[in-house]
C-alpha cells in the first residue's frame, strides 16, 4: 500500500468519521441503558449492567479485529453497516420486545454486547486502515482524541437535544442513519483499498440499510408522534393506541406518569395523594364496606386503595378499555406501583363502556314511573336487578373533556348508577380542578344533587395536578365527621383523621358557582370544561 | 334507460361528488347487503286490476277495518282502543308495521328505515303527550302543559355537525367562512321566524302550528302558500348562499322538496311552528335507536294481534242487501257463491253516498301474501290510511260517488340505506354527532343508530337519507326502480367517502331501501287546495287518514288524522241517543 493509493486530503474527514463513530457507539450505550431504567426501573442496576455489559463487548470486539488479515476496507465497511442496523434498530426493536416479548432483558443485553462488540471491531479496523499513513503516536493520539471527543459530544446531546427533541426511537434510528452513511462513504473513500469485485454489491447493502433504516423512521410515527414527544416533555417509555385511546407512560428521573389521550393521569411521585383522597372518605364513611364498585381506574391504583379494607369481599371494575386494565402485565414498575392490585382474587375487572353496563342489569331504571302514582320516587324505580348491589362505588373517570365521556357525569348515569347501589351506599367522584374549573366542578356536584343525592364537596392539594376537586355523594345523610378506619392495612402517606375531615373545608377561592345541571341532550359541562380549561392553554 | 354509474351519481349526488367519485367501472362495494323496498309487486298488479275474491270460509266480521298499517292506522288503532273499542282490525300489506316509520334490527343496535325523530310536542298537542306519557317517555308536565321528556329521550348532544371545506363543525348552519352580510341575513330570517312564533289570528289561533289544522285560516297567511320558500326569502331581500342552504336542507330533509319546490307556508311551518315562544330554541328532539319505529312497536303492541300483516287490500266495496241469502249458517249471511258468481261492479252501479251511510255494511277484500290466499271482511267502517292515489284504485265507485281525484297529489321516493360499520371513521374536527349533513350534497348525510343508547366505540350503524327532489317524481321513481343494489351502494360509499375516505373498508353491509310513494309534496298551492281539503272528508262510512291530507309528511299529522278518522269512527257507531 502507497502513499499515494490513499489521497491525504480526506484525512480529516476519517477524523470526523471517527468522531461520528463514537458519538453514535456512546448514544447506543446510553439508549439502552435509558430504556433498561425507565422499563424496568432501578436506573443504578440497569445503567451498572448495560456499561458493564457494553465495555466487554467493545473489548471482545478488539480482540476480534485480530482475526481479521485481510480486506481490512471492507470488513470495516460491513461492519459499520452491521453497527448501523444493530444500532439503529436498538431502541424500536426494545420497545416492541417489551409489550411483546416476556424475555425482554435477554434481547436487551442480547442487543447492548452485539452493538459493543461491532463499535470494539471498528476502531483497532480504522487504525489498521490508517497505520500506513500516519506515525504511530501520531495515530493513537489523534484517533484516541476523537474518539473521546466524540463520547463528550454525545453524552451533552443525547440529554439535551436527543431525549427531549427526538425521542429514544428516533435518536436510534438516526445515529443507524449517520452509522450507515459512513459505510456508504467509506466504498468511495477507501476506493483505493477496495477491490472492484463485489464493490457495488457492498454499496447496495449500504443503500438498502439506509432505506430499512428511513423507512423505520417513518414508521416511528405509528409508535410516538414528534409532537407527542415535544408536548409531554419528559422522555416516552411506553406508547399504545388501543381502539379506544392512546396510552402513554412517559419517565423522568422522579417517576412515571401515565396520560391518556394527551391528558396527564397520574403522576407516580404524587398519585398516592390522589388515590388516598378518593377512596378513603368514601370507605370511611360507610360502615363495613363490602362490595365496591370502582368506574375507571383501570391503572389499579384506587384498587390498591381499596384492598387496604380487610372487609372489602369484592371489587368490580368497569373501564372500557383491556389496554388500560392489563398495563401493569406490560410495564412492570404500574404493578409495583399498584401493588398487582388487579391481580387480587377479590377484583373483578368489566372491560366495557360504563354508561353501557350501568344501563344493562338494571331492568327498567325510571325516573318516569308507568302510573303517577311513584312519581314522587327520586330515587328511580328498579326492577329486575339480578346482580347484587355496592356499598360504595369510587368513580374515576377521565375528566370530562369530550361528549363520550360527558355522559359518565350526566343525570341520566347517576340515576342508572343508583340503581347498583345500596340504599345508604356512598360514592366518591372526582371532578377535575375547582380552581381551575369552577362551573364545571360545581355542574357536577349540582347533577348529583339534582338526581337526589346529599353531597359533600371536597378537594386535595395533588402537586402534578394543583388543587384538586372531589365530591362524596350518598342518598342517606353523611356523617359530618369522619375517621379513617382502624383496621385499615398499611400505612397511610396523605390522610390522617385531621387531614382527611379538613378535605371538606373549601377555601373561599373555591367557593360555589352557578352551574346548570349536566344533563345527556345539553352536555352543558362538556362545554364548560372546555371553556375553562382551554382558557388555561 | 338505464344511467351509467357516473350518471347515477351526477343525477342524485351533484357535481362535487362526481369530482371524487373513482373513474374505475368496478368500485370497492361491501361484502354483503341487500336491495329493500315496499311491495310493489302486488301494488302494481292491483294497479293492473288483480282482485280477489275469497273462498267461503275465508269471511270475518268485524267492526272496523284499518287499512294501512303505518302511523295514521296504528294511531287510529290506539285511539279506538283507548276508547274501549276493539273489535277492529288492521291490514298492513308489508310483512312488518310501520310504513315510512318502521326500523330494522341487528345482533348490535336497532336502526330506522324511515323516521328517525319527533320534537316535543308543545302544550297545545295533548293527545301526543298522552301517548307519550304511556311511552314512559313523560316525566312530569310542566305549569303550562309542556311535557317534561325524560333526558334519556331526548337526542344527545352532540345532536348534528355539518362537513364544509374538509371540516366538520358544530351544528347545522355552514357558518364556516360566513360573511358579516351572511350572519345579518340569517339574524334577520330568524327575527322574521320569531315574528311568525308570535303571530295569533283573532281567535288565538298561531300561523304556523302542529299538527296543521290547528293553524289560522287568515288570508294573510295562506297566501304564502302561493309562492316558494325560496322566492319568499328572495322577497325579503335574502340572498346569502349559506341561508339559501339552510332552509333547502330543511326543506329537502322534511319534506323532500327543494327550496325551489315548497310552499313557503310549508318552509315556515317547520321553522316557526316548533316554537314555543318567540326567541326559543326549535323544541328539543326526542329519538331512539330505531327512530320513530319505537313510537310504532308501541303503537303496534297496543293494538296486538289485530294487526295482519302481509295482507293486500285490493278491494273496499259496499256490501249491499242482494248479496244476503237465507243461509244463516254463512257469516254475516252472505253466501260467498253470490259474490263470486256476479260482477260487483254490475251489482253496485254508481250510488249515492247514501247506499254507505244507511247502515249497511262494507266488505274488504284482501290478498294473505303469506298463506297466499284471498280473505274478506265484513265491517261497519272502514278507515282508508293508505295515500290518496290508492282510493279511485281500492274504493268501488269512489269517483263517481265523490267526485274527487287525487291529480294534485304528488309524492316524492326516498333512498334510504343502512350501513354496517367494523368501527368508525377516524376523524379529527368536531365528533361524531347523531345527525351528520355533508353541506355540498343532495343526500342528506347520516344519522348514528348507537348514539342514543350512548355507545361510543366500536361497530356502529349508519342510516344514510336521500330525498330524490326531482320536479317529475314519477320519472324519479322509474329510475330508482331500474337501479341495482351495485349501483345504490357505491353511490351511497361515493357520497360519504368526501368526509370519510376510509369509509368502504369500514363497511361490511349496506342495506338499501327505495320509498316509492315516501312522502307528500307540499308544493306551492297544494296545502291551500280545494282537492286535499275535501279528501279529508268520509265517503259513507270510509273515513280517510293519512299525511297526504295535510300535504307534510309528518308524525304529528299522521297522528292526528289516525285519531280524528277514529273519532269520527266512534261518533258513528255510537248508538242514537
Amino acid at each position: 500500500m502507497s502513499e499515494d493509493s490513499m489521497n491525504r486530503a480526506p484525512l480529516f474527514l476519517l477524523y470526523l468519521n471517527v468522531l461520528i463513530i463514537a458519538s453514535c457507539g456512546l448514544v447506543y450505550e446510553l439508549l439502552a441503558g435509558t430504556l433498561a431504567s425507565y422499563l424496568l426501573g432501578d436506573s443504578v442496576t440497569q445503567f451498572s449492567l448495560v456499561i458493564g455489559i457494553y465495555l466487554s463487548a467493545l473489548g471482545a470486539g478488539a480482540w476480534i479485529s485480530r482475526f481479521v488479515d485481510e480486506r481490512l476496507a471492507r470488513c470495516f465497511i460491513e461492519v459499520e453497516l452491521a453497527v448501523a442496523l444493530v444500532g439503529g434498530l436498538s431502541a424500536p426493536v426494545l420497545f416492541l420486545a417489551f409489550s411483546s416479548v416476556g424475555a425482554f432483558r435477554a434481547v436487551l443485553y442480547g442487543i447492548v454486547f452485539a452493538i459493543g462488540t461491532l463499535v470494539g471491531l471498528e476502531l483497532p479496523l480504522l487504525m489498521r486502515l490508517l497505520k500506513d499513513h500516519l506515525d504511530f503516536e501520531d495515530l493513537v493520539s489523534r484517533v484516541l482524541a476523537f474518539d473521546y471527543l466524540g463520547a463528550l459530544f454525545a453524552s451533552l446531546l443525547f440529554p439535551m437535544f436527543c431525549v427531549p427533541r427526538l425521542g429514544l426511537v428516533r435518536t436510534s434510528l438516526l445515529c443507524g442513519l449517520l452509522n450507515a452513511a459512513v459505510g456508504l462513504w467509506g466504498t468511495y473513500l477507501l476506493r483505493p483499498l477496495l477491490s472492484s469485485r463485489g464493490l457495488s454489491g457492498l454499496r447496495g447493502r449500504a443503500c438498502l440499510v439506509i432505506g430499512v433504516l428511513i423507512v423505520a423512521l417513518i414508521k416511528a410515527d405509528s409508535l410516538t408522534t414528534l409532537a407527542e414527544e415535544h408536548v409531554l416533555g419528559d422522555p416516552i417509555v411506553y406508547a399504545e393506541s388501543t381502539p379506544y385511546q392512546r396510552i402513554v407512560l412517559t419517565r423522568n428521573a422522579k417517576g412515571f406518569q401515565l396520560y391518556l389521550n394527551g391528558h396527564l393521569q397520574f403522576n407516580s411521585v404524587d398519585e398516592h395523594r390522589y388515590h388516598e383522597a378518593l377512596v378513603h372518605p368514601a370507605l370511611s364513611a360507610v360502615k363495613l364496606p363490602k362490595h365496591v364498585l370502582v368506574l375507571g381506574g383501570g391503572d389499579g391504583l384506587a384498587v390498591r386503595e381499596i384492598l387496604r379494607y380487610p372487609s372489602v369481599e369484592s371489587v368490580t371494575l368497569v373501564d372500557l378499555d383491556p389496554g388500560m386494565t392489563s398495563l401493569a402485565d406490560r410495564f412492570p414498575p404500574l404493578a409495583e406501583l399498584s401493588r398487582s392490585s388487579l391481580k387480587d382474587r377479590r377484583v373483578t375487572i368489566i372491560n366495557e363502556d360504563a354508561f353501557l353496563w350501568a344501563g344493562r342489569n338494571v331492568g327498567h331504571v325510571s325516573n318516569v314511573p308507568a302510573n303517577s302514582s311513584s312519581k314522587a320516587s327520586v330515587a328511580g324505580h328498579v326492577e329486575n336487578v339480578p346482580h347484587e348491589k355496592f356499598d360504595a362505588a369510587i368513580i374515576d373517570f377521565p375528566d370530562p373533556g369530550t361528549f363520550s365521556v360527558g355522559k359518565l357525569y350526566s343525570s341520566r348515569f347517576y340515576r342508572m348508577l343508583r340503581a347498583h347501589l345500596t340504599p345508604d351506599a356512598v360514592i366518591s367522584v372526582q371532578c377535575t380542578s375547582p380552581l381551575v374549573a369552577p362551573r364545571s366542578y360545581w355542574c357536577i356536584v349540582k347533577t348529583l344533587e339534582s338526581v337526589g343525592f346529599q353531597v359533600r364537596p371536597y378537594h386535595a392539594a395533588v402537586p402534578t395536578f394543583g388543587e384538586w376537586g372531589f365530591v362524596l355523594a350518598s342518598g342517606v345523610p353523611l356523617p359530618e365527621r369522619l375517621s379513617l378506619s382502624s383496621e385499615l392495612i398499611g400505612p397511610s402517606r396523605f390522610l390522617t383523621d385531621n387531614i382527611l375531615n379538613s378535605l371538606f373545608d373549601l377555601p373561599p377561592d373555591l367557593a360555589r358557582v352557578e352551574a346548570e345541571v349536566n344533563q345527556l341532550n345539553n352536555q352543558v359541562l362538556v362545554h364548560y370544561y372546555d371553556q375553562e380549561w382551554g382558557a388555561m392553554k | 334507460m338505464t344511467l351509467t354509474r357516473r350518471e347515477l351519481i351526477l343525477t342524485l349526488l351533484g357535481a362535487p361528488a362526481l369530482l371524487s367519485a373513482g373513474c374505475s367501472d368496478t368500485p370497492r362495494l361491501p361484502p354483503a347487503g341487500e336491495l329493500l323496498g315496499q311491495s310493489w309487486e302486488i301494488g302494481h298488479r292491483l294497479r293492473d286490476g288483480f282482485r280477489s275474491q275469497p273462498s267461503a270460509d275465508q269471511w270475518q266480521n268485524v267492526g272496523v277495518a284499518i287499512i294501512g298499517g303505518g302511523v295514521a292506522g296504528l294511531s287510529a288503532a290506539w285511539r279506538l282502543k283507548q276508547n274501549g273499542y276493539e273489535d277492529f282490525v288492521v291490514l298492513e300489506l308489508e310483512s312488518q308495521p310501520g310504513g315510512t316509520s318502521r326500523s330494522g334490527r341487528c345482533d348490535l343496535t336497532p336502526y330506522p328505515w324511515g323516521a328517525h325523530y319527533l320534537p316535543v310536542p308543545l302544550a297545545h298537542n295533548r293527545d301526543l303527550i298522552r301517548l307519550l306519557d304511556q311511552m314512559g317517555v313523560v316525566e312530569s308536565l310542566a305549569d303550562d302543559g309542556s311535557p317534561v321528556i325524560a333526558e334519556q329521550f331526548l337526542c344527545r348532544d352532540p345532536d348534528e355537525r355539518v362537513f364544509v371545506e374538509g371540516e366538520w363543525i358544530e351544528g347545522l348552519y355552514p357558518a364556516k367562512g360566513a360573511t358579516e352580510d351572511d350572519l345579518a341575513q340569517l339574524a334577520a330570517f330568524r327575527k322574521e321566524i320569531d315574528r311568525w312564533a308570535a303571530w295569533r289570528d283573532a281567535d288565538g289561533r298561531r300561523a304556523f302550528s302542529i299538527p296543521i289544522r290547528h293553524s289560522t285560516d287568515d288570508a294573510e297567511v295562506l297566501k304564502l302558500d302561493q309562492v316558494s320558500i325560496a322566492e319568499w326569502l328572495r322577497q325579503h331581500g335574502w340572498t346569502s348562499p349559506r341561508l339559501h342552504w339552510l332552509v333547502d336542507y330543511s326543506c329537502r330533509d322534511d319534506y323532500g322538496l327543494t327550496a325551489e319546490q315548497t310552499s313557503a307556508w310549508a318552509g315556515l311551518l317547520y321553522f316557526a311552528a316548533r316554537l314555543k315562544e318567540p326567541g326559543a330554541d326549535h323544541q328539543p328532539l326526542m329519538t331512539w335507536p330505531e327512530g320513530n319505529g319505537r313510537i310504532v312497536a308501541h303503537l303496534a303492541d297496543q293494538a296486538g294481534t289485530r294487526v295482519k300483516t302481509g295482507m293486500a287490500v285490493t278491494q273496499i266495496r259496499p256490501y249491499v242487501a242482494e248479496h244476503q241469502t237465507t243461509n244463516p249458517g254463512e257469516p254475516g249471511g252472505v253466501s260467498p257463491r253470490t259474490i263470486r258468481e256476479h260482477n260487483v261492479r254490475e251489482l253496485t252501479p254508481p250510488g249515492s253516498p247514501r247506499d254507505l251511510a244507511e247502515g249497511d255494511r262494507l266488505e274488504v277484500l284482501a290478498f294473505d301474501t303469506a298463506s297466499e290466499q284471498p280473505i274478506g271482511f265484513r265491517t261497519k267502517s272502514v278507515i282508508f290510511t293508505a295515500p290518496q292515489f290508492l282510493a279511485p284504485r281500492l274504493i268501488d265507485g269512489f269517483t263517481e260517488r265523490t267526485g274527487r281525484s287525487a291529480e294534485q297529489f304528488e309524492y316524492g321516493s326516498w333512498l334510504v340505506a343502512n350501513l354496517h360499520l367494523s368501527r368508525r371513521p377516524r376523524e379529527s374536527s368536531f365528533p361524531l354527532s347523531w345527525d351528520n349533513v355533508i353541506h355540498d350534497s343532495r343526500s342528506l348525510g347520516y344519522v348514528v343508530a348507537t348514539h342514543q343508547s350512548g355507545n361510543d366505540h366500536g361497530p356502529t350503524v349508519l342510516t344514510w337519507y336521500h330525498p330524490l327532489c326531482d320536479d317529475d317524481a314519477k320519472a324519479a321513481r322509474q329510475q330508482l326502480l331500474k337501479a341495482t343494489w351495485s349501483d345504490l351502494a357505491d353511490l351511497v360509499l361515493t357520497d360519504l367517502e368526501r368526509p370519510h375516505p376510509e369509509i368502504r373498508s369500514l363497511v361490511t353491509r349496506l342495506d338499501v331501501f327505495r320509498w316509492g310513494h315516501a312522502m307528500i309534496r307540499p308544493r306551492p298551492g297544494f296545502i291551500s287546495s280545494r282537492q286535499r281539503r275535501e279528501a279529508v272528508l268520509p265517503d259513507g262510512r270510509i273515513h280517510f287518514a293519512n299525511t297526504d291530507l295535510s300535504g307534510i309528511a309528518l308524525f304529528e299529522e299522521a297522528f292526528d288524522h289516525g285519531l280524528r278518522a277514529a273519532d269520527e269512527v266512534l261518533v258513528s257507531l255510537a248508538p242514537n241517543p
